[in-house]
Order: C-alpha cells, then sequence, then structure tokens
C-alpha cells in the first residue's frame, strides 16, 4: 500500500526520530511511504485556543497537500482526531470543502489504526528488550477509541515486558495551550502522572503521541529517574 | 498577573489539605459510579434516550412552558416568570413577606445558590436555613458550594467537627460521622418543626401534569416539601421534561451517574395543591437568566441539557486538582467551565472555557452525552472572537498561522528556532527559556532538532 506520512510539526520539528520510525517499520512490513513536504501543521494548536478562522485555513491547506493520498498515517492521535472529528465543523459553510472533508477524514489514521485495524498486522518484527510501560493519550483513548490496538502491538514485540501504569486512562495535563494557560494545574496532573510512571519501574515509558511524551518526558527529564520515553513507532522500528 | 481561574487555582493548589480530600472524595465517587453503570447493559441506550428527550425538550421549550404553567394551575399551583436573577429574588421575596413569616426552611438547590436567593432574603430581612447536611455545613462556614452533589466535598470530618463545635455551640462534639450528623439533624428537625415556608429547587418539572421532582438522599427536602404551609419552586426553564413517563429514563441516569447509587433514597414528586396534605399555597417561578441565550448558541445549547449529576466533575482531572471553589461559580468542574459563561457571558468567564486539557473523560460520563470538550472549543472560539484574552496572544498566534500557511516560512521559523533555542539549551534539553516559564518551571523543553524529520527525508 502506499501510505503518506503526516508528521505533524510537532514530530518534524522537535521529535523527528518518531517520523523516521513510522517509515521504518511500514516500510519493513512492504509498504511505500510518501511524504509531502508541502505539508505543516494540522491545525489543532489554533482551534484548541480558540482561532477558528486560523485552524480552517490550515484544514483547507491539510486537505488540499492530502486530498488525493490512499491512506494518511500520523504519529499522533490527537492530530487525527482534529482531522476526523474537528474538521467537519470548521468546513461548515464551505460545501465544496465539507465534501473533501468527509472523503478525506476516514482515511486519515493513527500508526496503531493503520496496523492492526487496516493493514491487520500486531507482530512488525520488532525486537525491544526492555521494561516498557504504555500511557494511553486522551485522543487514543477516547477519541479515536483504538482501544487494545497498541497492547497488542507491544505484545507481539520480541523482549519486550509491558507493565501496567497506574491510573493509565488519566490525562498527563498536556492540553496544547492549557500547559501554558494553567500551567500550575497542568504541572498538578502531570506529577501524579509521571510517578506512576516511575512506580511501574519501566525504563521506557511509551505512547501514541510526541505531544503527551514531550509533556512527560519533560517531567521525567528534570526528576532524574532515569525513566526515557519512546513514541509508539520508534518501539515497533527497533530491532536488535 | 493571573486571573480568573489560573489565579484561583494557584491558591487551591498550594493547599494540600483539600487536594487529599478531593482525591478520597472523587475517586470514591468514581468507581462507585463506575460498578453501578457496568452492571446496565443498556447503559449507552439509556444516555441515547436521555439525550434525546432533552433535545425534544429544548426544540419545543416555548411550547413545553406554557403547556406546565396551565398544568400547575389546574393543580392548583401558580407559576410566575423571571427574567433574570433579580426578578426571581423579588417574586421569592414578595410571596415570603406575603405569609407574615421571617424564616424559611430550604431544599438543597443550585438554581437558587445561583441566583444568590439566600443574600436577596437575609437583604429583606428573611433567614434562610439550609437543610440538606453539606450545604448545611458551607452555610455554617460561610463558604460556597464547591461541588454540584457534595457541596462540602472540600472539607473533611475533622473540618466538620470544628465547625460545629464553634457554630452549634457543642464543644464535646466528636468527629464520629454519626455524631456529626446527629449534631445536625437534631438543630435542622426544630426548623422543620417550626417552619411556615419552604424554598426548594427542582430536579425535573412534567411538562403536561405541572409535576415537580425532587432527587435526594438524606430526607430533609421532604421534610421542606410536605410540612410547610407555603411551598416555593424556582426551576430554571431547562429542568421540563414533557411527560411523566420520561422520568423513567433520567430516574436511572441521575443516580447512578452522580451518587454511584441505583436509586436514590428520596425522589419527592407533588402536583399543585392537595386540600389537607402538605402545602396548601404552591408557587413555581420559572427562571431565564441567560438561559434562552444559551439556546440561541446552536452549539452551546446542548449545555442546557445537564440534569446537575456531577460525573463530570468527579473524572476530571482538572477539577480533582483544584476543587470547585476556583471555577467562581455554583457551577463548578467542566459543566461549569461550559455552563457560566455562556449564562454570565464569555466576557466576564473567559478563563473557564481554557481550565481544560480536553481530554474527553467529561463527556465519556455523561448521562446525556453533553459533548464537553466540543463545547469547550466552539466557547474558547467566542472568547477570542468577543473578548480577546491579549494582543500578544493574538499577534503570535496570528504569526504561527501565517508561518503554517508557507512550506518555505515553515522551514526558515525551524532553522531559526533551532538557533534561538541553541544558547538555552544543555545536554540536549532546555531547562528554562525566557518568556516560556510557565513551561520550564516544571518541565523540560526538547529543543528543535539538530536535522528534522523533512531535512532528514529529503536527504534519503
Amino acid at each position: 500500500m502506499r501510505i503518506s506520512l503526516f508528521v505533524t510539526c510537532l514530530a518534524d520539528t522537535v521529535a523527528p526520530e518518531a517520523g523516521r520510525a513510522v517509515v521504518r517499520v511500514l516500510e519493513r512490513l512492504g509498504h511505500e511511504v510518501e511524504f509531502r513536504p508541502e505539508q505543516t501543521c494540522c491545525g489543532q494548536l489554533h482551534l484548541n485556543t480558540g482561532y477558528q478562522a486560523e485552524a480552517a485555513a490550515l484544514a483547507r491547506r491539510f486537505v488540499r497537500v492530502f486530498g488525493d493520498a490512499e491512506v494518511v498515517v500520523a504519529p499522533s492521535a490527537s492530530c487525527v482526531g482534529t482531522v476526523r472529528d474537528f474538521y467537519a465543523g470548521l468546513a461548515e459553510g464551505d460545501p465544496a470543502l465539507e465534501g473533501e472533508v468527509a472523503a478525506l477524514a476516514p482515511r486519515v489514521l493513527e500508526l496503531s489504526e493503520l496496523l492492526v485495524g487496516r493493514l491487520g498486522v500486531e507482530d512488525v518484527g520488532a525486537t525491544f528488550p526492555h521494561r516498557v510501560t504504555y500511557h494511553p493519550t486522551c485522543h487514543s483513548l477516547r477519541m479515536l477509541r483504538v482501544g487494545e490496538a497498541p497492547y497488542r502491538l507491544l505484545r507481539a514485540v520480541r523482549g519486550l515486558e509491558l507493565v501496567d501504569l497506574l491510573e493509565a486512562d488519566e490525562c498527563c495535563g498536556f492540553g496544547g495551550t492549557f500547559a501554558v494557560k494553567n500551567a500550575e494545574t497542568s504541572a498538578a496532573i502531570l506529577a501524579d502522572k509521571v510517578r506512576h510512571v516511575e512506580e511501574t519501574g519501566a525504563e521506557v515509558c511509551t505512547a501514541a503521541d510526541s505531544s503527551c511524551l514531550l509533556h512527560i518526558g519533560g517531567a521525567l527529564s528534570r526528576s532524574g529517574a532515569g525513566v526515557r520515553t519512546a513514541h509508539l513507532a520508534e518501539i515497533l522500528a527497533a530491532e536488535s | 498577573m493571573k486571573q480568573g481561574f489560573p489565579a484561583a487555582a494557584h491558591e487551591a493548589l498550594g493547599d494540600a489539605q483539600l487536594r487529599r480530600n478531593l482525591w478520597v472524595a472523587t475517586h470514591t465517587i468514581r468507581a462507585k459510579r463506575a460498578a453501578v453503570v457496568a452492571e446496565r447493559a443498556d447503559w449507552e441506550e439509556l444516555r441515547e434516550a436521555g439525550r434525546t428527550i432533552k433535545r425534544r425538550v429544548l426544540r419545543h421549550l416555548d411550547d413545553y412552558l406554557l403547556q406546565f404553567e396551565q398544568a400547575v394551575g389546574r393543580a392548583g399551583g401558580r407559576v410566575h416568570w423571571a427574567r433574570d436573577a433579580e426578578e426571581a429574588c423579588r417574586v421569592v421575596a414578595e410571596l415570603v413577606r406575603a405569609t407574615g413569616e421571617r424564616e424559611v426552611v430550604k431544599v438543597k438547590s443550585l438554581t437558587t445558590d445561583e441566583i444568590r436567593l439566600n443574600d436577596a432574603l437575609a437583604a429583606d430581612g428573611i433567614d434562610v436555613v439550609e437543610t440538606d447536611l453539606a450545604e448545611l455545613i458551607c452555610q455554617l462556614a460561610g463558604e460556597g458550594s464547591s461541588h454540584i452533589l457534595v457541596p462540602a466535598i472540600h472539607k473533611n470530618r475533622v473540618e466538620i467537627r470544628d465547625l460545629f463545635r464553634e457554630r452549634l455551640g457543642l464543644p464535646d462534639l466528636s468527629d464520629e460521622p454519626r455524631e456529626l450528623a446527629e449534631a445536625a439533624r437534631l438543630h435542622l428537625r426544630e426548623r422543620f418543626l417550626r417552619a411556615r415556608v419552604a424554598v426548594s429547587g427542582a430536579n425535573f418539572a412534567v411538562a403536561e401534569t405541572g409535576t415537580v421532582c425532587v432527587v435526594e438522599s438524606e430526607g430533609n427536602g421532604r421534610f421542606c416539601t410536605t410540612l410547610p404551609d407555603t411551598l416555593i419552586t424556582v426551576v430554571g426553564i431547562e429542568k421540563l421534561v414533557p411527560a411523566p413517563e420520561d422520568l423513567e429514563v433520567f430516574l436511572q441516569l441521575l443516580p447512578r451517574s452522580s451518587t454511584g447509587e441505583r436509586m436514590n433514597p428520596y425522589t419527592s414528586l407533588w402536583t399543585g395543591v392537595t386540600p389537607g396534605d402538605g402545602p396548601q399555597e404552591f408557587h413555581v417561578v420559572l427562571l431565564d437568566a441567560g438561559r434562552t441565550d444559551v439556546l440561541a448558541d446552536e452549539v452551546g445549547r446542548q449545555t442546557l441539557a445537564c440534569i446537575r449529576c456531577s460525573a463530570c466533575l468527579n473524572v476530571c482531572p482538572v477539577y480533582e486538582r483544584t476543587g470547585g471553589h476556583a471555577y467562581g461559580s455554583v457551577y463548578p468542574g467542566p459543566i461549569g467551565a461550559i455552563l457560566t459563561p455562556q449564562l454570565q457571558g464569555v466576557d466576564r468567564a473567559g478563563t473557564l472555557p481554557y481550565a481544560s486539557s480536553l481530554c474527553g473523560a467529561c463527556y465519556e460520563v455523561c448521562p446525556v452525552k453533553i459533548d464537553i470538550p466540543e463545547v469547550l472549543v466552539h466557547l474558547r472560539g467566542r472568547v477570542v472572537a468577543e473578548a480577546p484574552p491579549s494582543r500578544s496572544e493574538r499577534a503570535a498566534m496570528r504569526l504561527l498561522a501565517w508561518v503554517f500557511a508557507s512550506e518555505r516560512r515553515y522551514r526558515l521559523a525551524q532553522r531559526l528556532g533551532r538557533l534561538g533555542g541553541r544558547p538555552f539549551v544543555r545536554g540536549g534539553r532546555i531547562r528554562r527559556l525566557p518568556g516560556l516559564g510557565a513551561w520550564t518551571d516544571s518541565r523540560d523543553l526538547r529543543p528543535v532538532a539538530g536535522e528534522t524529520f523533512r531535512d532528514w527525508w529529503a536527504s534519503r
């Protein structure tokens, strides 16, 4: 299958290893990956901060860039959720765009959705001999409802020991500009998440969203307890 | 300078006792709710039914309100219409004054808290006694409620013992829940027996029959609705349901969502006046106070379907850390974050729609399927349009949109970000970045990668 990668502005800029890993995994499975360089941001930041006109312009751009793609994959559940759940609202009043959004949105998938749901793969041939805990990000859990897919992928990784995270389905406190506008509340939520991650004794905390990992990782690196973060794609790309 | 929610949250976050009280309380109710909801195989169908009934009510609200007014009249009661809080308080004060009484007992009611009825009546020389245990605690402490269902959730029993010792004159009281409840019972019974006028809110009001429904746990509400001669009920216009059989849906959704019980201990229903039985004078004050404005907003109107169960508070990561007072309104938590700005105006409560990480836990538990994250995002749009947070934010967001609109500018911004951030990078991390202290005060930031993804792709 020819798969178009929407790397997301965040991964492109500060976490490119997640994007590279998506490419490695998909190519190893025999798929062709393309990257359309005109892509920038899905508009989630603007949308969630209240700048709907700006977000609508970025939605329009996204649809123009990816409109003819067979399938689009992103290492971010929240960016995929923005396209699938919010683009229709942003397109309201523009019938042409509404139609394009309706056609494209179902073909935009988060990585575990693509692998398990669409391609029917659980064992991607990865080896990662480490103790890992998985944080189900809010938008993968409650917006995209990816369910068991990431766990299935992780359980099939050779050498990987998956440990349960206490209160796993609770938010890490990121929420985009929430982390800045309500920094103290965000930090209080994050502190509990990080404490639970550290209590697992895991070496690595993984998730389907680079943004949440950036948030969790920012506190983990400061606490100095030695737990590191890795995007789900990085673990699935790992070979011994 | 912080204002609004972030400022109020700052105070709450510094109160370790409050954080512990909230953690224990919210996690207890959360687990109870999850257990009783899981018992129902048809929970999703019930939620859908609840949402559908409420949507019908809102679509035909004008008809249902008139139908309700006629039905109450037929049953011997009287309906009064109140445009705003002031008018509602004036109507109630006049009705109380007409009885010649100076004291009223009150059933726990958010709507009367919303319109600050107690203060208005006090200004008129009328004493109001809150009869719900938790409301009584708040009243004695001179504090507002901090939770829709459990107004004193912010207090533990030692704090309540100390309050009762001082305010009820019981110096030897222990912190045993039984003793505390007994002290409150004795204090309240006396007032029930002498009260001639009661004020209540309503969980539901039935348009077809004019029946009013109050759902509670203690039975104190039923004392108020049965013993006095005069009963005055203040109802928000959104509380209507079309017919008595619709209660079947809500009386299943509400207790499971709110207290985590299959059924609440007391469900009181009354229709007008019954000669020789209960209050002989019955008044309903139908309150608008901003609700028709909410109804006019196509995205926001779903907020009016709320049945005040508080399930969204109990699962909210923000509420759990800040408590209810931070929301500056009788409606705290996620529902407050969307209801208050709509009732008061986004210019007055503009920080509330941002008091959420949009994690979606609230939407998942809402018994009438209010898409709270959708309304939050919508209201943020209204804040930016009607009462923009700051010039610098607006400028930054426009600049960023301009950058994202062009691949060339976007690549340039990546390069500038890499160069600009370089002096702050220590060991691959940025530990402090001027202008972004809100982030770096508590977490590290990752710098722009030495090789962005697109650079890597181009060099493959």
